[in-house]
């Protein structure tokens, strides 16, 4: 099945392909839709010979995308995006419930392979989910394969270029779906849900489109329609109980390939000659274009089902398939006649009629023949037709016979004949000829009546669906203005009470009531602590003015490094003090230019609110972190982690230990994001009006003196510190503080001076350290061991840091050492830059 | 123990989010780091609290003692606290950059100036 399907992608697809050249010979596009058809080719192949339903979701929607992108070709055209549009929503929106189909089915069998899936038939037909699983595949293939009431997305279609409606929109795409249907078929089929759904909506679909076809005047429209009658034919063939509906459909989708894509390229070329598609203007063009018109007759005949044509042979089956299955049979039998006749009319109405009679058209005149590849495609497909329908035994015996064993799943002998004898099936056909030519012949009345009946219901499937989407946006707009206010306290307040409703909810369900733990011994010193950091809380809340806020957060900083260094997490507290000494300097220069607080104001719902979501938040943090000391889930790890640190990682300080060996990962993100934070502060700063640099700034001479001897004694400080950190507190963290306020100290001494660190700037420090710590993890893969693995050989004895071990690890937290070193400095120059800007100016800054 | 550190933890995220939700944006920058603070502590605490020592093997012996702080929270508020301290100041250079657009720094009008 998949093969065969593969065979026609590609074999109509070199035809199309070879006809799209010659039909958009002079765009400047072209190159651009050849793009988009071989990707929808590829996207076909892959779909044809998926056996992994994910994949084949994948490729299906890739083929929808595609799609998309032809139909708006002529993306000038307002119609041409509609109806582009149309399309891409109507085919994903059920390529969706194709997926979630797909998902649920392995969920159910466990595997998303489609042969295993067909093994475990019993498990899936019989699971609860088999109803939902069956509607959301045939939402997918009813979709893509424009089955009423989804059909009117295909005529709409038709606004894409003539070489994709007839690969794209007769041949292939929407086969996709009769495919699928016809593909899982072995796994969901043989159901009365099967039979009665794919029935229904196939003979619907069928009949409805055939008799909309007959009064079309629009060559592709025309077409369009008739290829959702075959459609529905496919998908009421695929519905049916018996076998011979499944070898009929096969051929019939082979059949319909030929002659439908002939058709089309048919119309196309008469398009282009002509520049219309109203059948009532085109006559007497077999003169003009004779080896087109052998094709698009030869097509036609076959549509019309005609001997010795191969159609002939598909519709005696169709025929005989349904007298085989009274008594609904009989209700599809009658369908099906009507469904033929107006197939007939239609043949005739674009085979047929364009080519015949003399010229009545003053304007087709002069029109001259056309290249090899106007009439190529049309003429193999037709002549095609032809041979396959005299020696079909030979030619598609055995592939329809193969396909009909997979999609039945049992064995089945195929014999395909022109000729069965006088019976009953050739007198339907007989009838169905005259009945057709009949109608033929008052195809105008028809018309009539048709143009009628529209005005009449005066609506249509586009209309609903264009009206609902439009709807839809609207309502989406309305909703997203409601949410989306521009307001950071709405946001906000939003998502805290979200998040303290989702953790108090999930309390609320498991029953959880807060235990005071009382395991740590009662520390006086801890308490006094724990007050003296509420009240400073609070009093941070209360300030009026910048500088004292500010002050009152630093206090709370060093608070909670006292804390830290209370219960025995020195690099902490180091890096803490480091930090909050570094924040205070940035808000000290930063509030240069900056409105002052505004003062308190009365007490108003408002704020009224804000303190109701205070106190949830802070009730939240306290449940929380009682609620962790319950669970005592991290230990094991920790526990690892500190019996291997010394004899695999040879340091005895262990948080340094994790940070630059066994969660290296992690800090080298970290230490990005770092970067990255520092790029983007200097984006936004290091714009051009405060590139004043530092020489206006006064220079202490206290300062600047003891800076000389102080700075260069922090440096190596911080180089010491950096060394050690492996077996004491310290590390590449500590140390780039360390020695970026050293930096910092030299540049206040000197403000004539550049920032820089061993004569690096701070830009090109965050580089090396990053480039440090990025190939620092390079070695391992030598020795075929993961990224970051830790390397070490040899060790150094230094005076004062002790031994110091060599290996992948020290260069990793020399890079953070770099790194963090540079982006503090990069924060500082940048603040300071634009303070000295504001302070030269101090309008600059505000009225830009 | 835990319980009083757990309160504070509780006050200091209140202050947090009350400062978050004002009209100012500095104060919504100072409310950042209070909040910052809260949850470091948190993480800090929520590992369990060790008994004074720290999570570095002393001189002679092999192992960390019994009852040791958890060395892996220690780590990763070690990295918080950095990398709260870059989110500040890019916060911070946003607040100055705003303000430079709008000549406000006030969350209302922000709003406004959105929409």
């Amino acid at each position: 099945m998949g093969l065969l399907l593969a065979v026609l992608v590609t074999g109509i697809g070199t035809l199309v392909v070879v006809y799209a050249a010659a039909y958009l010979k002079g765009s400047d596009r072209i190159g651009r839709f050849m793009g988009f058809l071989f990707l929808f080719a590829g996207a076909m192949l892959g779909l044809a010979v998926s056996e992994n339903l994910l994949v084949l979701f994948i490729f299906w929607e890739l083929t929808s995308i595609s799609s998309y992108l032809l139909i708006g070709h002529f993306h000038e055209k307002l119609e041409s995006r509609k109806s582009a549009l149309d399309a891409l929503l109507i085919t994903a929106g059920g390529g969706v419930a194709f997926l979630a189909g797909v998902l649920m089915l392995g969920e159910v069998g466990g595997t998303y392979q489609l042969g295993a899936l067909i093994e475990a038939r019993e498990l899936v037909q019989e699971h609860a989910l088999y109803p939902a699983i069956f509607l959301c595949v045939l939402i997918g293939a009813i979709t893509k394969s424009a089955q009423f009431p989804f059909h009117f997305w295909l005529p709409g279609a038709m606004a894409a270029p003539a070489p994709v409606s007839a690969y794209l929109h007769s041949a292939t795409m929407v086969k996709a779906g009769v495919f699928l249907i016809a593909i899982v078929h072995p796994l969901l089929g043989a159901t009365p849900l099967w039979h009665f759904t794919l029935m229904g909506f196939g003979a619907i679909t069928m009949t409805w489109a055939a008799l909309v076809a007959m009064v079309q005047t629009d060559l592709k429209r025309l077409l369009a329609f008739s290829t959702v009658s075959a459609l529905g034919t496919l998908m009421m063939l695929l519905g049916m109980e018996n076998t011979l509906a499944i070898k009929a459909a096969m051929l019939f989708l082979i059949v319909h390939a030929f002659y439908k894509g002939a058709l089309f390229m048919v119309a196309g070329a008469i398009e282009k000659a002509t520049g219309t598609r109203e059948i009532a203007q085109l006559r007497g063009l077999l003169r003009t274009f004779p080896l087109l018109g052998i094709g698009a007759v030869a097509a036609a005949l076959s549509m019309s089902g005609l001997p010795p044509f191969v159609g002939f042979i598909a519709k005696e089956l169709l025929y005989e398939v349904k007298l085989e299955e009274p008594p609904i049979g009989m209700i599809l039998l009658v369908c099906g006649l009507v469904a033929n006749a107006a197939n007939v009319v239609v043949a005739l109405k674009v085979g047929l009629l364009p080519f015949l009679g003399t010229r009545g058209n003053e304007e087709f005149k002069n029109l001259k023949p056309r290249g090899i590849g106007f009439w190529i495609g049309p003429l193999l497909l037709g002549v095609g037709s032809l041979v396959f329908g005299l020696f079909p035994g030979l030619i598609l015996g055995k592939p329809v016979e193969a396909m009909v064993q997979q999609v039945a799943a049992l064995d089945f002998e195929v014999k395909l004949k022109l000729w069965h004898g006088f019976n009953l099936v050739l007198l339907l056909s007989l009838i169905t000829v005259i009945s057709g030519l009949v109608l033929f012949f008052f195809r105008d009345a028809l018309w009539r009546f048709g143009e009628f009946l529209r005005r009449r219901l005066g609506w249509s499937g586009v209309a609903v669906f264009r009206a609902g989407l439009a709807g839809f946006l609207r309502g989406a707009g309305a909703i997203t203005r409601g949410i989306q206010s521009g307001n950071i306290t709405v946001y906000l307040t939003i998502i805290f009470l979200v998040a303290m409703a989702t953790l108090g909810g999930a309390w609320w369900l498991s029953g959880y009531s807060p235990s005071f733990p009382t395991r740590g011994e009662f520390r006086f010193e801890v308490l006094l602590l724990g007050l003296l950091l509420i009240g400073l809380g609070v009093l941070t809340v209360r300030a009026t003015r910048r500088m004292t806020s500010i002050f009152l957060l630093g206090c709370v900083g060093f608070g909670v490094a006292a804390l830290f260094a209370l219960y025995g997490a020195p690099d902490l507290a180091i890096t803490q003090i480091l930090v909050e000494t570094l924040t205070l300097l940035l808000f000290a220069l930063a509030i240069y230019g900056l409105p002052g607080m505004k003062e308190k104001v009365a007490p108003n719902p408002r704020s009224w609110g804000a303190l109701f979501v205070a106190i949830c938040v802070g009730t939240g943090f306290t449940l929380l972190t009682l609620k962790a000391f319950d669970v005592q889930l991290a230990d094991a790890v920790a526990l690892d982690l500190a019996a291997i640190s010394l004899p695999e990682a040879y340091g005895k300080n262990v948080v340094n230990v994790i940070l630059v060996d066994f969660r290296a990962l992690d800090t080298m993100g970290e230490i990005t994001v770092l970067v990255i934070a520092a790029l983007g502060v200097f984006a936004m700063l290091g714009d051009k009006g405060i590139r004043g640099g530092g020489s206006s700034m006064e220079r202490s001479p206290v300062l600047g003196a003891s800076a000389r001897y102080t700075a260069p004694l922090m440096i190596v400080f911080s180089v010491y510190l950096l060394l050690r950190g492996h077996n004491e507190p310290g590390g590449g963290f500590i140390g780039g503080l360390v020695a970026a306020m050293g930096a910092v100290l030299v540049h206040l001494a000197h403000p004539s001076k550049p920032l820089r660190l061993f004569r690096l700037g701070p830009g090109a420090l965050m580089v090396v350290g990053l480039a440090f710590a990025v190939l620092s993890g390079i070695p391992a893969w030598f020795f075929g061991e993961p990224y970051l693995t830790a390397l070490w050989g040899g060790s150094l004895t230094l005076p004062a840091v002790g031994k110091v071990m060599l290996g992948t690890p020290l260069i990793f937290d020399i890079g953070v050492y770099l790194v963090v070193a540079g982006v503090v400095m990069m924060l500082y120059q940048t603040m300071e830059r634009w303070q000295v800007a504001y302070r030269m100016n101090p309008n600059s800054t505000t009225s830009s | 123990m835990e319980l009083i550190i757990a309160i504070m933890i509780g006050c200091l995220a209140a202050c947090g989010t009350r400062m978050l939700l004002q009209r100012s944006l500095f104060r919504v920058l100072i409310g950042l780091a209070l909040l910052a603070q809260a949850a470091n502590v948190l993480v800090f605490t929520a590992a369990g609290l060790g008994r004074g020592d720290t999570a570095v093997i002393a001189k002679t012996a092999k192992e960390l003692p019994e009852g040791h702080p958890d060395p892996l929270a220690q780590a990763l508020v070690l990295t918080a606290i950095v990398i709260s301290f870059g989110v500040l100041a890019f916060c911070l250079v946003l607040l100055k950059r705003t303000h430079r657009r709008t000549a406000d720094a006030d969350v209302d009008a922000l709003a406004r100036v959105e929409s």
